[in-house]
């Protein structure tokens, strides 16, 4: 009995644990700067994410497009 | 088994609400067709949706449309600048710690609840989104329509 209970609260720990994980809707005020963006500088990203492409296209990178010349 | 270990975890606290029948009450407000709208100065839509609720207010106040603003900044500041860029047509009640966005369970910014003239909550408008502006105003305009039943 004792060991159910126990294992009853270790559940209820483990559960209650991700209770609050993350950010209610109504306090994603740090979250919605603009500083706070993965992708602060789309342009950079997407100028990064060309070369990446291009130059990983040989052995795969993000597709499996293009021999590297970063021509498509 | 199951029951209890829900029991234990709503005693410890994790699906408590704070208390905020001080903040809102809506029985002041039977008999009108009331708009309970949750804002922010950092909610980008809320931009858009402002407005909206500014114009539904000077056209349909006087046939019984009620519109309460809930801001939810943590910083009253924020929400004042925002008012000087956007200003709002209707009373605003400040809960910067979020005890009636909890309250009413708010699932995204803006959240609008919709209260027909008995209090019954008619629907919940998440989001605000300009093509859906005239189907949520012809709801609205049909809720108007409706007489509360004494």
């Amino acid at each position: 009995m004792k060991r159910i209970i126990f294992l009853a609260a270790i559940l209820c720990q483990a559960l209650s644990g991700c209770a609050h994980l993350g950010v209610k809707p109504w306090e994603r005020e740090v979250l919605a700067r603009e500083s706070m963006q993965p992708d602060s500088h789309p342009l950079d990203t997407a100028l990064d994410d060309h070369i990446y492409f291009s130059k990983e296209g040989t052995s795969g990178g993000r597709g499996f497009g293009g021999g590297g010349c970063g021509c498509n | 088994m199951a029951a209890g270990a829900f029991a234990l975890l709503a005693s410890m606290g994790c699906f408590a609400a704070g208390s905020s029948a001080s903040l809102l009450d809506l029985n002041q407000y039977r008999g009108r067709v009331v708009v309970v709208d949750f804002w922010a100065s950092w909610c980008k839509p809320c931009r858009q949706s402002i407005p909206w609720l500014n114009d539904l207010r000077a056209r349909y106040g006087s046939q019984g449309l009620t519109i309460i603003g809930v801001n939810v900044d943590a910083e009253r500041a924020d929400a004042e600048r925002f008012q000087r860029d956007v200003p709002l047509g209707f009373d605003v009640i400040y809960d910067p710690q979020g005890r009636l966005a909890e309250q009413f369970h708010v699932q995204g910014m803006p959240s609008s609840f919709v209260y027909d003239r008995e209090g019954k909550l008619a629907q919940v408008l998440l989001g605000f989104q300009e093509a859906r502006r005239q189907q949520h105003e012809s709801e609205i305009h049909e809720l108007l329509n409706h007489k509360a039943t004494p």
